[in-house]
């Protein structure tokens, strides 16, 4: 029954980064973008990562996805990526070293299955609360202001200048 | 002969799937009777007693209209734009516990998980805006995702005051934490909490006085304007399946959720009747004041809603950290 | 039956691969961006299978930061694409080569 949910929630999550990567509208590759990102939150929730799901759907579900609409909406969408390829023989080459890098992270995967300490089950969301706001208080702390900064930068730069 | 668990599941689901719909097609017909008597009319009132046989008749008539695609449409994005309107607004169902033990899946961050799933509705209602290739709805859909994205902040920490007192992210552990004193009741903090909820609601919800996504005068009827027929009848569905599941979020942290007298079988009762009361309030807003500004609007939710339920948020976890003692 | 680790990590694997072809090429940078987010996913998605594995918070709390600074990326990134666009008007990678030797 898990097997199968996986098998389809995994189909739905390739079959979108592939149309995303395929489709030449980028208001498309959006959408399949969402569709991607949510079934990778499906994904988290089997993993018993409860709390990560629901953060995946709202930070980029919710809020990366909005941004990108708008920059789309703001860049006119469509008069880019029409007339010839200036590097053609470059954009070709990327395929075949993409399906190498395929078969090396797979063989890495095939190579390490089976190792490790015994699966030991999810942690629950209670130990990740109380990892956040003890072990990694610092890291936790400085991500607000990394976001602050950002916010920061992303109006002083996206500010139009009088004249 | 007893069901495998999931078949029980899906079963429940489809049960509650069709009391959602059941109920919001009602609804309609109680705020049109609401809205009639706050304007000293009647209402519908010619399809059955009363006018209750009229949200059925609407029903089928939208059914039996002429599905019109625009022929300048993006007609993927176009068709699949309800269905992904719809399926968020209806999946918040799923975590509502209507009484002790009844709902589909009381999850133990079931708030986060409304909030999260009922913000996926900007998803839909921009790609219906993009998708019909209309200038009306185009400029519908980005003041909508403006709007829903200022609003969805001070909502969030809004809906998070009672789950600071409570100390539980899980819905049924809130209600039961309200025995005894309503959040609403609560001095000073729950009053306020409880406003602004109501307020980020309007205002999440595109209710007048926040309606500009489809200010009639101005954008013909807003992101929906070239939808017809089932299509339309989809996105109005999802439209009050939201502000529903909003009202019953509201009952739920605020007004005791399915706590009241009687009998606990009477606690389905008690929730939707206090849904329904938020419903209610909500509607007697819609019918009271006018339209304001897009600038108001956004004005009103970064210089002043914003910083106040946040500090709100700080005064509640303050409070409830020197009333345990666990603080300084 | 439950799935094992190295389903997940071969669902990983397969992403991130996805991710970076689409970073190599497309020329849109909007898309390019896009592809990165999905490659970023995928690395998380292997993180939350250790954690799971190991029975630790560590690998969800790696995520957390992750997704944090992802949205930090995006919006200064974003709007640095208006940026260029305003000023160029043309939105190909091919393009961008001011600061190029």
């Amino acid at each position: 029954m898990a097997r199968a949910a996986f098998v389809l929630v995994a189909l739905l999550a390739v079959g979108a980064a592939l149309g995303l990567v395929i489709k030449k509208n980028v208001i498309h590759g959006a959408m399949f973008l969402v569709v991607n990102m949510a079934s990778i939150a499906a994904l988290y929730y089997m993993l018993g990562a409860e709390f990560l799901a629901v953060a995946q759907i709202v930070v980029y579900a919710g809020a990366i996805m909005v941004l990108f609409i708008f920059a789309i909406m703001f860049l006119i969408p469509g008069k880019d990526e029409t007339g010839p390829d200036p590097r053609r023989w470059q954009r070709a080459l990327a395929l075949p070293l993409g399906a190498l890098l395929l078969i090396l992270l797979l063989a890495v995967v095939a190579a390490v299955r089976g190792t490790g300490p015994p699966a030991a089950g999810p942690a629950t969301s209670g130990a990740l609360y109380r990892a956040l706001l003890t072990d990694y208080l610092l890291p936790f702390e400085l991500t607000s202001i990394l976001l602050l900064a950002a916010i920061v930068g992303v109006m002083v730069l996206a500010k139009r200048r009088p004249g | 002969m007893t069901l495998p668990p999931i078949a029980q599941t899906a079963v429940a689901a489809f049960v509650l799937l069709n009391v959602v719909i059941g109920l919001v097609t009602y609804v309609t017909l109680l705020e049109r009777k609401f809205a009639a008597r706050m304007q000293s009319r009647i209402g519908p009132y010619y399809v059955g007693p009363h006018g209750l046989l009229q949200p059925i008749a609407d029903a089928l008539k939208l059914m039996m209209k002429e599905d019109v695609v625009p022929s300048s449409a993006d007609r993927w994005v176009y068709n699949l734009a309800p269905i992904a309107f719809l399926v968020p607004c209806v999946l918040i169902f799923a975590t509502l516990p209507f009484a002790p033990g009844l709902g589909l899946a009381d999850l133990n961050i079931g708030v986060l998980f409304f909030l999260a799933v009922s913000s996926l509705e900007i998803v839909g209602l921009f790609m219906g805006g993009w998708g019909s290739n209309n200038k009306y709805a185009m400029l519908s859909a980005m003041r909508g995702v403006n709007q829903i994205i200022s609003y969805d902040l001070p909502f969030v920490f809004a809906a998070l005051v009672p789950v600071v007192l409570a100390g539980s992210l899980q819905l049924s552990a809130i209600v039961t934490a309200q025995q005894g004193l309503w959040f609403a009741a609560y001095p000073v903090i729950g009053q306020l909490g409880f406003i602004a909820y109501l307020v980020a609601t309007l205002a999440a919800e595109n209710r007048v006085p926040f309606d500009i996504l489809e200010a009639e005068s101005e954008l013909v009827a807003g992101f929906r304007v070239e939808y017809s027929g089932m299509k339309f009848a989809l996105i109005q569905l999802g439209e009050y399946a939201h502000i529903i599941a909003t009202s019953y979020l509201g009952a739920l942290l605020f007004l005791g959720g399915w706590l009241g007298p009687g009998p606990a079988w009477l606690g389905a009762g008690w929730f939707t009747l206090k849904a329904m009361l938020v419903f209610l309030l909500l509607t007697w807003v819609r019918w009271s004041f006018v339209r304001i500004r897009v600038d108001q609007i956004l004005a009103i939710s970064w210089k002043l809603m914003l910083p106040a339920t946040v500090l709100l948020l700080l005064v509640t976890a303050f409070w409830v950290a020197w009333r345990s003692g666990g603080g300084a | 039956m439950t799935v094992p680790d190295a389903w997940y990590l071969g669902l990983s694997a397969v992403l991130f691969a996805i991710g970076i072809v689409g970073v190599i090429v497309r020329r849109n940078p909007l898309v390019i961006f896009m592809s990165i987010e999905l490659a970023l996913n995928a690395a998380n998605l292997a993180l939350v299978t250790f954690g799971a594995r190991l029975g630790s918070p560590d690998g969800q709390a790696l995520v957390f930061f992750v997704m944090a600074v992802a949205a930090a990326e995006v919006g200064v990134g974003l709007a640095i694409i208006v940026v260029i666009f305003r000023s160029r008007h043309r939105l190909s990678v091919d393009d961008l080569s001011l600061m190029r030797w």
